[in-house]
């Protein structure tokens, strides 16, 4: 049995696949864009970057007077940090010359002190590749500012040491002429000062309601998914302005509708089938962007707004009113039988237990008029700490049992 | 011989007894050809793995399910030697990042770059991309889960992500973001009667409804021990009845004799005499948060109801104790002088311990 990571099969495997790649091809074509949503629907351009107006504003000045700053771009998961820098990028220097001009440098590679002055010092100093000659690059440069420096972008920079940080001040300034940092954080205050005063920041908000709401019903058109009224403002909600979150519920939530499953297999035009590196693909997804809509199948119902909750993982409101009728001081059979019982279906449910408290703090704190104040005082105590302990990992099954139980006992003390 | 809970695992997706509308889901995904990177969270012993190989099934068809066992060798950066197993077939591999501690992030970094980088093996493979999955995804450090987020992004072509985990509090919210999440409920104690009927009838045993239906009760939803706990007693009793006992684990049958010892004599000596138990337990590899959780629920059977939401509070403050902390023992031992000191508080009749 062949194996992948056997090289001789490998091998055999790419031999075969350039000979057979007219034959392959449409497979290959089909798999392309059949990209997760998230991936197909990454801005291209500054221009689909939504909701960052700002920093878009800014941003597309920059590839005007062709001078950028050193940037520090921040914000929650899936705002569009990454895309707006990769677009950025694209926008500047073109397809030809990204590859040269841009170093990518993310959690994932090896970012010690070494490593990083190595590989940025090794970046920075390679000689500037040029556009294309002749008229060819007049038409590139028309198209393309291809201003005279290097971005190096340190994405996810909030997984880099502090000492790995300190290293990089120097190197900053060294090679400022010819080179420009773009570091990407989510906690702005994981980034050292010195670093952080270096560079221009830009905050990316959690998305607002009206455009990311705007975004989302685009791609339901262009996929062909129908939407029930109120799905798009659960989406919103359930994702938190996390807009990643929002577009892979919409796509699990239309796979589930069977919508737009891709019945409609013709081609536009054939693509290469190599995959030495996974990076290339980039370009090629950029012309497939529209033909999915064709699928929309008669077949197919609507999105609906309790599909998503259940794919966002939101608790039933019979369920929580279980839990917040439980821990009423009466009730059937002792306090701590009817607690225990409930606590202990919850978590055999797997309902995540941070979810379990959002949603009952919902319910008890802001909701139930008939708590009183003081109680009510009380009541956040316990949540507060609740909520660190669930983070510091502590067991859920007891952590949220003793949350009920002390809030019961707050409710029966009257 | 292999154990009932492996030889009778459903190997697609429309054999899975329980949990149609989720069997439905991911067929539906597996099928519509752009599956999403998944998270796939759940109780132990819900079923998690076995849905998760059938849906491997359903996307690649029954080569997923021929596997086999490398043992592969990482260079940390301190070039150190690092070697452990991964689980592969032509489609898809798994690890279990706890086998190498700390050093998880080297492993995620390396393996999974490659595997992103090479291509399919077979090239009639149903899908463009390989399936890579994570066990026990809860128990990555920070480090490694930061090292797969731009890797889900980049490779997505080439790769997706599995990750099974017990709950999703450990999972940074960059990788949640990443993943369609998916809730996998500990099956009722009805559906796992229904497993074991099925399973029985198999295994030509004698049925008997009453015995199944205690079996499923202790099981406490979980499909697996309740597996396990059917095959022993029918090893143990040619003809169990409705009668037959159900014998715990060993070290759960221990935890019960602690909980009895401190119930009987609560003093100094008494203390000492369950610390022995505790390190027996310990050495034996029970985890110090099940020891706690187990003795509390034990406890709470034999002990007044006006003390047990302080008990449990108890109990919830020495569990983060003890993952905070580095000695095990000590918050274990905290505990049960703790309880101790609130049973006699209770038996005089007086409210000695709410100090905080
Ligand atoms: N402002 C935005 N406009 C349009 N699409 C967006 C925006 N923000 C996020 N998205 C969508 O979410 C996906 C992820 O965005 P991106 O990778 O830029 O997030 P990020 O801010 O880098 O998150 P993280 O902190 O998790 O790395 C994109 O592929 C895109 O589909
Ligand atoms: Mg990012």
């Amino acid at each position: 049995m062949n194996n992948f990571f056997d090289i001789r099969a490998r091998q055999a495997a790419a031999a075969k696949g350039t000979a057979a790649s007219s034959s392959k091809q449409t497979g290959t074509t089909e798999n392309q864009r059949l990209q997760p949503w998230v991936e197909k629907y990454r801005p291209r351009s500054l221009d689909d970057v939504t909701a960052q107006d700002h920093t878009v504003t800014v941003l597309r000045r920059t590839l005007q007077s062709a001078n950028l700053p050193h940037m520090l771009f921040y914000g929650p998961p899936g705002t569009g940090k990454t895309s707006t820098v990769l677009a950025l990028a694209k926008q500047l220097y073109g397809p030809e010359l990204i590859k040269t001009r841009v170093l990518e440098l993310n959690a994932s590679d090896e970012r010690g002190i070494s490593i990083v002055r190595e590989k940025v010092k090794d970046f920075a100093r390679m000689q500037l590749s040029n556009p294309p000659s002749g008229p060819a690059g007049e038409e590139y440069r028309k198209k393309y500012p291809c201003p005279p420096y290097k971005i190096i972008v340190l994405d996810e920079a909030d997984s880099m040491t502090q000492d790995a940080q300190s290293a990089l001040r120097r190197t900053m300034e060294t090679y400022s002429k010819i080179t420009r940092f773009c570091l990407i954080c989510n906690y702005v205050t994981r980034i050292i000062d010195p670093l952080a005063s270096r560079c221009s920041k830009f905050r990316f908000k959690s998305l607002d309601e009206r455009n990311a709401g705007r975004r989302i019903e685009d791609i339901a058109k262009l996929e062909g998914v129908a939407l029930e009224d109120g799905v798009v403002d659960t989406l919103l909600r359930c994702s938190q302005g996390d807009l990643r979150k929002a577009i892979t519920f919409l796509q699990s939530a239309a796979r589930l509708a069977g919508a737009g499953q891709v019945t409609n297999r013709e081609q536009k035009k054939p693509k290469r089938t190599k995959i030495e590196d996974a990076e290339d693909d980039d370009e090629d997804i950029d012309a497939m962007d529209v033909d999915a809509k064709a699928s929309a199948s008669a077949s197919s119902t609507a999105v609906t707004v309790r599909s998503i909750e259940d794919i966002a993982g939101v608790i039933p409101n019979a369920t929580i009113s279980d839990l917040t009728t439980a821990i009423q001081p009466t009730g059937p059979g002792t306090l701590y039988s009817r607690v225990s019982r409930t606590v202990t279906s919850l978590v055999a449910d797997g309902w995540s237990a941070s979810q379990v408290i959002t949603q009952m703090y919902d319910a008890i704190v802001l909701s139930d008029e008939a708590i009183g104040d003081w109680q009510k005082t009380k009541i956040v105590l316990c949540f507060s700490e609740v909520d660190k302990r669930l983070v510091d990992g502590s067991d859920e099954h007891l952590t949220i049992l003793d949350l009920c139980l002390q809030i019961a006992g707050i409710l029966g003390a009257r | 011989m292999a154990l009932l809970v492996d030889k009778h695992r459903p190997r697609t997706l429309e054999s899975l007894t329980y949990h149609p509308d989720l069997s439905a889901r991911l067929s539906s995904l597996a099928a519509s050809g752009d599956f999403p990177h998944l998270l796939i969270y759940g109780p132990s012993g819900a079923g998690k793995k076995t849905r998760i190989t059938a849906t491997l099934r359903a996307l690649y068809g029954p080569g997923a399910e021929k596997i086999r066992i490398d043992s592969r060798v990482f260079l940390t950066t301190s070039n150190r030697k690092l070697e452990f197993n991964i689980v592969s077939s032509n489609y898809h591999l798994e690890i279990t990042p706890s086998d190498v501690g700390n050093y998880d992030r080297v492993v995620i970094q390396d393996l999974l770059k490659e595997v992103a980088q090479t291509q399919q093996v077979d090239l009639a493979a149903k899908q463009r991309f390989k399936v890579v999955v994570i066990n026990e995804a809860d128990s990555l450090t920070r480090d490694a889960q930061a090292a797969l987020r731009r890797t889900m992004e980049k490779y997505s072509p080439n790769l997706r992500l599995m990750l099974l985990a017990n709950s999703t509090g450990n999972i940074i919210a960059p990788i949640r973001s990443r993943c369609l999440l998916m809730r996998v409920a500990a099956p009722t104690e009805a559906e796992i009667m229904d497993v074991l009927a099925k399973v029985g009838k198999k295994e030509n045993y004698k049925s008997c409804e009453d015995l199944e239906r205690r079996i499923a009760h202790d099981s406490e939803r979980n499909l697996r021990r309740a597996l396990l706990m059917f095959e022993a007693v029918h090893a143990q009793n040619d003809n169990p009845s409705d009668k037959t006992s159900i014998p715990p684990p060993d070290w759960e049958a221990l935890i019960g004799v602690i909980a009895t010892d401190i119930i009987s004599e609560r003093s100094p000596a008494r203390i000492l005499q369950v610390r022995a138990k505790l390190y027996d337990l310990l050495t034996h590899c029970i985890p110090a948060t099940t020891i706690l959780k187990t003795l509390t629920f034990k406890l709470m059977p034999k002990i007044d109801d006006g003390l047990k939401s302080e008990v449990i509070k108890w109990a919830a403050f020495y569990d983060h104790r003890i993952r905070m902390g580095s000695k095990a023992i000590f918050h274990l031992e905290a505990f049960v002088a703790k309880f101790m000191r609130l049973y006699e508080g209770n038996l005089l009749g007086m409210d000695i311990d709410f100090d905080d």
